[in-house]
């Protein structure tokens, strides 16, 4: 049985994390697209979704090398995969409405200090307490549903078939919600907050279902994204994934969660697209004729030998993305450049 | 009534409530607010009756706008008191004040730039079902059978304010003085008991100002309260049943226009050197 190579298997990859971003990157749309709420800490609730996953299915710690976490549920898989994508949910829309409760008061900017800041001290928390997330060793047996009775091949594909399921199915939700009037209610606060309060709107209410649903948007990509890999570290969760999250938001289009979702699929497909740098290189300099066989070597010399060099490449390819974006197309794809063109600064 | 009678001399007028037939809509009372040294109100004191148009004039810094926000919840008043209906008022937030019923413009018009004119509109009905997260999942029907009356409710009024031909156009794209009749419009949508406009037609065109006046009049026909604050004198004096003159963050004067026009001392505060 031969397990999935090449191409194949780098789309089945990128489709699957292309999904659990489109997840995330539709969570964020709803904080920042419709509601105009800066929210730089969002990794904090795909990681709290994560960890509430894992903490949910995980076996004893006396089964797993390296645990010293002391509460785990080792539900029976795969019938607590529901359960367990529900408590991600519900504990990244938990985590959305505490950061909420104190933060969302605050205008755009201080806003934005205050997320990116409790998202800082939420991913503290995940490294130093042990006993509720293993540390810095991670939970790394986080069951994989359905893996004992499937191949890895049939696996991989049957994950990537629930996880597209999953974001359509997230998809025409906030599309329902955006079209009824709820979603006239988001942006109305989001274009004046001091408007929507005389016309006898509570903006403060609003701005928190708002953080609150997108947190358990992202929530739910983070049980996703945990039962995929199989293991939830917090190294996993750093600031570069709000970031990448803003740049598909961006590039797709804020307030539109079509936008969201292609926006997202592609950022991860440049993002991983970096892996094939050393191929193309090798495949040109093979096809040059002697002549010119130099040319390369000299020009880029310094560069693919480098270690660093393949990875760090992943974030200058999103920032080239983002210039093109912000220069040509500043509403995105599929961003409506009359609704976007305001976004963010008051009449 | 006389105007005598109404006039706060001192700003610490005796008696708020020392007028007439018992129709009044809006009381404010006293009402006192420092911004640190600075006194911005210093004991207003007047009346609004109901189905009245009544104009509050008074030079630049006299306290006009201040007022606004303390009747309508932006402020709490440090002294005093704001009545709707003999209910106070005063103190409670924003959204609660115009869940009461008290609608208000802007000086420069805060419309929702990046929705258009007809979403700017439905925004403000009252107590939408799908305004509600789950309701806006799990009650379609009810959605689509209150969307129907919101919709048609905002046509009507587009229709009444001749902005009915850009009902699709996004709000960014508006005219100034289209921008004020919009946020009238969207006023107008929370069908609230009075309707305080912050300066209705400053910068606006000539014709769009006859035009905006002529809505008020008849909404004012129609029996809604309006209260505006405007420097145009010809403006106030013949569009205002009654008119508040407010000086150094006190009432001056309150009366009908050609009474309170023709008081010495409007005429020295704000009329006077030969302005008009």
């Amino acid at each position: 049985m031969a397990l999935l190579t090449g191409w194949a298997a780098f789309l089945v990859s990128v489709g699957t994390i292309g999904c659990i971003y489109g997840l995330l990157t539709l969570g964020l749309n709803v904080h920042y697209g419709y509601t105009g709420l800066l929210n730089f800490g969002h990794v904090a609730f795909f990681a709290a979704g994560a960890y509430a996953s894992a903490i949910v299915t995980m076996p004893p710690p006396s089964e797993v090398t390296n645990a010293s976490y002391q509460i785990w549920f080792n539900l029976p898989m795969p019938y607590a995969f529901p359960v367990s994508l529900a408590a991600a949910a519900v504990v990244g829309g938990a985590l959305a409405f505490l950061i909420g409760l104190t933060s969302v008061r605050l205008g755009t900017h201080y806003l934005a200090i205050a997320t990116f800041a409790l998202a800082g001290v939420f991913s503290d928390v995940l490294v130093n307490e042990a006993w509720l997330t293993n540390g810095s060793f991670g939970m790394n047996s986080v069951p994989k549903p359905g893996r004992a009775m499937l191949s890895a091949d049939v696996w991989q594909l049957s994950y990537l078939l629930f996880a597209a399921g999953s974001l359509l199915a997230v998809y025409l939700l906030l599309e329902r919600l955006m079209n009824a009037p709820f979603g006239r209610l988001l942006k109305g606060v989001r274009e004046s907050e001091a408007a929507a309060k005389t016309l006898g709107k509570d903006t403060n209410v609003v701005k928190l279902k708002s953080f609150v649903i997108g947190g358990m948007v992202a929530g739910f990509a983070g049980g996703v994204y945990a039962h995929y890999l199989g293991s939830v570290v917090t190294a996993q969760f750093i600031p570069a994934v709000t970031f990448t999250v803003y740049a598909g938001m961006l590039l797709g289009g804020a307030a539109s969660n079509t936008g969201a979702v292609v926006g997202a699929f592609t950022v991860v497909a440049f993002r991983e697209s970096t892996r094939f740098i050393t191929t193309v290189y090798n495949w040109i300099q093979s096809t040059l004729p002697d002549a010119l066989s130099g040319v390369l070597p000299t020009v880029f010399s310094p560069l693919p030998n480098n270690p660093s060099f393949i990875p760090s490449m992943r974030f200058v390819v999103i920032g080239v993305l983002f210039v093109l974006v912000i220069r040509y197309r500043p509403e995105g794809l599929f961003g409506d450049p009359s609704e976007i063109q305001a976004l963010g600064e008051e009449d | 009534m006389s105007t005598d009678q109404q006039r706060s001399t001192d700003g610490s007028a005796s008696d708020g409530s020392a007028t007439d037939d018992g129709t009044d809509l809006l009381e404010v009372d006293s009402v006192v607010k420092h911004f640190g040294g600075l006194v911005a109100n210093d004991g207003v004191t007047f009346d609004v009756e109901e189905a009245s148009i009544t104009g509050l004039i008074g030079p630049n810094g006299a306290g006009k706008s201040t007022l606004f926000n303390c009747i309508t919840g932006v402020y709490t008043p440090d002294d005093g008191a704001v009545r709707l209906d003999g209910e106070p008022i005063h103190g409670l937030s924003p959204t609660k004040v115009a869940k009461r019923g008290v609608g208000r413009t802007f000086q420069t018009p805060k419309t929702f730039r990046g929705m258009t004119v007809r979403e700017n509109m439905a925004f403000a009905a009252r107590e939408q079902t799908g305004e509600r997260a789950l309701g806006a999942l799990f009650r379609p029907g009810t959605i689509r059978e209150e969307e129907g009356d919101i919709q048609a409710t905002v046509d009507e009024t587009l229709e009444f304010l001749k902005l009915d031909h850009l009902a699709d156009e996004y709000a960014s794209g508006l005219s100034g003085g289209q921008r004020k009749l919009l946020e009238l419009g969207r006023v107008l949508m929370m069908d609230p008991r009075i309707i305080l406009l912050d300066e209705p037609v400053a910068g606006v065109n000539p014709s769009l100002t006859n035009e905006l006046l002529a809505r008020l009049e008849e909404l004012n026909d129609r029996g809604r309260t309006i209260l505006f604050i405007e420097h145009d004198m010809d403006v106030v004096m013949e569009h205002c049943d009654r008119v508040v003159v407010m000086h150094d963050g006190r009432t001056l004067a309150v009366g009908p226009p050609e009474i309170v026009q023709q008081d010495e001392r409007v005429v020295e505060a704000y009329l006077g050197g030969g302005d008009r």
